[in-house]
């Protein structure tokens, strides 16, 4: 048998040498024994020599050993050092064999690991600092009681938190000191070294009673996320018990006083300011009474009605499908992608946006949800007629000369009819109502050509489209 | 009124917002700053009986309101004891408990009082002052007053790790009926808002610092008679429509100075816990809303978890090969969680994963049995029974109040 002492509980760096020493030997797990401090002489004559060196060549270990041995090292099981080296032993025939968390030997040191990185955690949240002078100074000192040997790892978590304090935790094993610029590591403290009292303990107390709820006691829940082995260093854990025995009574309490009288002197009211409605008949009063629209069911699911924005008397509108995710948001017009593209065929053909009235044939923004995003969906016909009216009473008010219907849906919408879009765009058509109109295409079908070739093609033909309206700006100056 | 006596009744007037995550935001700490606060893993630092996790000092401003929303404890004809903190003495009790490790940060909201831009202002202030006189690093949850201006907006979200707006109720009639000065358009546009802005934030990177934490809502639920399908597809479309980190689910809970219009009764506990669970399933494994709840009735089985009611129904899908099994069927096996399922699509590529292996997977075995075919196991026809449900449905067990 072989006995190995480590220099102290966390020596990781003494415990990597000896076991790449024993490896190297090819001395098997169970010829050793592992233990910190000095040894005694107790089983000095069951030592053996070492065997000799077989295989000096570096010892290679699969990602993320180091970083399971050096959280397992601060694991209190005395047998931690043994069964890191009997993982290691085993990796030289099954380097594959971390990725098998379900094998017994992984799976216990993948929970030993989880216990110490909980213990970690619970430390984080269940030490609780008490104010007190020392040598004049205001220091925050703790008493703490950790499972595993943690305190090393984790004080320089209360360093970087409590940075401008002066701090100590004290540990049954080990104390940690913090003076404003230098982490120290001291001896073993006692209880009775920590301030017995902090003046704020009554008001954390206080909050503590009144954050809680008497009507949904979940005593279980409570108990799994704060076992009771830490309670008696929580300054408030005092009043668990008289909190669950009085809760009952409370709810029943307000279960048998049932309602009030509604108070003879209540709050002052709310009195929302109200805007002054815009005249009516103009473009404002009726983009006013299109955001309460519900003609068709897009309005529920949607942020908000997107009406039409410009020049109110442009002589050219322009007319898109219906406002997307980013338009339904702000709650503009053209403002997302689609915009972007917008925008920029736009100032290829020498049009200020300025200039124009840009609106959309649906005004809400119809979509299916999907996880973190909303997926564009066609409007209907039925949803496309019920939007149809503010689309008639924009155009009556901006009076345009022209009207640019780009993509099926506005299409269908300006036209009052389904019409091919590459038969009929690129020359200027005439309404029943007299007034004259142009199909091209949608921005966003620009964006949606897979292949840039194509991409290129298409815009090219979207901005001719576009320069056949800068006769109609030139016509009427804005 | 001392500081003791405000805050039992600001915390108390605070206690009915679910949340207290300190999740998600940006990691700092105060190394060689003139501060303290750091944002290093979301800390619990305590639990009260309700279950609840203790993370941030949670409290309002003031607890005045000039909103008579019918559920809530503050309301403007609610007869309870109004109290109302300075500015300075939020930001010392912050400061105080954070010392103490008894906190993470803050979490402050308030009653309206005067107008949605004076109350903002003043919330605001408290963040502010915790920045940029004391240079404090922990988390800042602040809660948006709908109406705010965007003037206001941008200061929060330059403090704040997190923002949110409630939307209260699952349906705009359950709104109007009960909290009739709110407006689920106003809420919906100001969601809107934050998000433009948090996405702004996250992707350009001149864009001033907005709500790194991002934004989380609440609604309230058994206070209206919105069943779960209704709840569960408004969360959907807040999830998808403005990328909410959170929906917290509140079972509507007996206040004291109960309106006449919403007498007290025992909060929906359960149907708490099955939404939750139901979430969880449309964000994290894959399911929509309409295979959750399916069919007539527009709510969760209380007796069982949402998975295994809709593996029940839907037996013709199992069972899996554990060893075949794609990642996104293996999610959908009552049992396993996302842990498990990564574990066993690992380990799998190494060595097949036999029965035996389940209980080292730390899952329910006697639960996932049925579902899942081994090389040394097979459910023997356990799908086809018609008492599968009640082998895997555990009886309601007596809640225990003993500790």
């Amino acid at each position: 048998m072989h006995r190995i002492a480590l220099a102290h509980q966390t020596d990781f760096a003494g415990w990597r040498r000896q076991a790449r020493d024993l490896l190297s030997r090819r001395v098997p797990p169970h010829a050793v024994t592992w233990s910190v401090g000095s040894s005694d002489d107790l089983f000095a004559d069951m030592e053996t020599s070492l065997p000799p060196v077989v295989d000096d060549g570096p010892v290679s270990v699969p990602r993320g050993f180091v970083a399971l041995a050096e959280t397992l090292v601060q694991h209190c099981d005395p047998e931690r050092f043994s069964w890191l080296y009997s993982m290691l032993w085993r990796l030289r025939q099954e380097p594959r064999l971390l990725e098998v968390s379900v094998d017994p030997d992984v799976a216990r040191l993948e929970a030993m690991a989880k216990a110490v990185r909980r213990d970690i955690h619970k430390m984080r949240a269940f030490v609780r600092f008490r104010q007190t002078l020392l040598d004049g100074e205001e220091w925050y000192v703790a008493w703490f009681e950790p499972e595993h040997h943690i305190v090393e790892a984790n004080a320089p978590f209360f360093m970087r938190r409590f940075t401008s304090m002066r701090w100590s935790i004290l540990t049954p094993d080990v104390s940690a000191h913090w003076d404003g610029s230098e982490l120290i590591f001291g001896p073993a403290a006692s209880r009775l070294d920590a301030p017995g009292d902090d003046a704020l303990e009554e008001l954390w107390r206080g909050y503590y009673a009144s954050i809680f709820n008497p009507a949904r006691l979940k005593i279980g829940a409570m108990r799994a996320e704060m076992p009771v082995k830490y309670w008696r260093n929580l300054p408030e854990a005092t009043l668990i018990r008289p909190l669950i025995e009085e809760a009952q009574r409370r709810v029943n309490e307000m279960v048998r006083s049932g309602t009030t009288e509604p108070n003879a002197r209540p709050q002052r009211p709310h009195q929302p300011s109200v805007p002054a409605r815009p005249k009516g008949g103009t473009l404002d009063a009726v983009r006013l009474d299109a955001a309460d629209c519900r003609a068709c069911p897009l309005w529920a699911p949607a942020t908000q009605t997107v009406f039409g924005e410009g020049n109110a008397k442009a002589p050219v509108m322009f007319v898109g499908e219906q406002p997307g995710d980013q338009e339904d948001l702000e709650g503009h017009p053209f403002v997302g992608p689609a915009g972007r593209m917008f925008d920029k065929a736009l100032e290829e053909a020498g049009i200020s946006r300025d200039r124009a009235y840009v609106t959309n044939a649906v005004k809400h923004f119809k979509f299916v949800p999907r996880g973190k995003r909303r997926i564009h969906q066609k409007p209907a016909t039925p949803e496309i007629r019920a939007c149809r009216p503010w689309l008639e009473r924009e155009i009556e008010l901006v009076k345009p000369r022209l009207v640019v219907a780009m993509g099926a849906t506005a299409v269908q919408s300006v036209f009052g009819k389904a019409m091919p879009i590459g038969k009929n765009r690129g020359q200027i058509l005439e309404l029943d109502s007299g007034m004259q109109a142009l199909i091209t295409v949608h921005p966003s079908f620009l964006l949606r050509l897979p292949d840039e070739e194509a991409k290129l093609a298409e815009y090219g033909n979207f901005v001719g489209d576009l320069r056949l309206t800068a006769a109609f700006f030139g016509a009427r100056a804005a | 009124m001392d500081l003791s006596r405000k805050l039992a009744i600001l915390a108390d007037a605070a206690k009915y917002d679910a949340s207290c995550a300190s999740s998600g935001t940006s990691k700092r700490d105060s190394v060689g700053g003139k501060g303290i606060g750091s944002t290093e893993g979301a800390i619990c630092h305590s639990y009260a009986p309700d279950g609840r996790c203790i993370s941030l000092l949670k409290i309002l401003l003031t607890n005045a309101c000039a909103f008579d929303c019918l559920y809530c404890v503050n309301r403007a004809s609610s007869n309870v004891p109004r109290a109302r903190f300075t500015v300075e003495e939020v930001v010392k009790l912050t400061l105080d408990f954070y010392r103490r490790n008894y906190i993470e940060g803050l979490f402050l909201s308030s009653g309206i009082i005067r107008s949605p831009d004076y109350t903002m202002e003043q919330v605001v202030r408290v963040a502010k002052s915790l920045r940029l006189d004391h240079d404090f690093k922990g988390y800042i949850h602040l809660k948006t007053i709908p109406d705010a201006s965007d003037e206001l907006l941008a200061e929060a979200g330059l403090y704040a790790d997190r923002l949110s707006i409630n939307i209260e109720l699952p349906t705009e009639g359950g709104l109007k009926q009960l909290a009739p000065e709110k407006d689920v358009r106003a809420i919906r546009r100001s969601m809107g808002r934050l998000r433009v802005r948090i996405d702004e934030a996250g992707e350009e990177k001149k864009a001033p610092r907005f709500a790194p934490g991002g934004q989380s809502t609440q609604m309230i639920v058994g206070a209206d008679a919105a069943d779960d399908r209704a709840i569960l597809s408004t969360s959907s479309n807040l999830y998808s429509s403005y990328r909410l980190k959170r929906v917290y689910y509140s079972a509507f809970s007996p206040i004291p100075d109960a309106s006449q219009s919403l007498p007290p009764k025992a909060p929906p506990l359960m149907r708490e816990h099955r939404l939750y669970q139901a979430d969880w399933l449309m964000r994290f494994y894959g399911f929509d809303v309409n295979e959750i709840v399916e069919g007539e009735d527009g709510h969760l089985a209380l007796d069982m978890d949402p998975k295994l009611a809709w593996a029940l129904r839907h037996r013709e899908r199992f069972p899996l090969d554990v060893n075949r099994a794609t990642r996104e069927e293996l999610l959908r096996v009552p049992g396993f969680g996302k842990t498990a399922v990564e574990r066993i699509l690992t380990a799998r590529r190494v060595r097949a994963i036999r029965a035996e292996d389940l209980l080292r997977l730390r899952v329910p075995v006697a639960r996932v049995l049925p579902f899942l075919i081994f090389p040394d196991h097979s459910p023997h026809r356990l799908l086809d029974r018609m008492d599968l449900k009640s082998r895997l449905v555990a009886p309601p067990r007596q809640l225990s109040l003993g500790i």
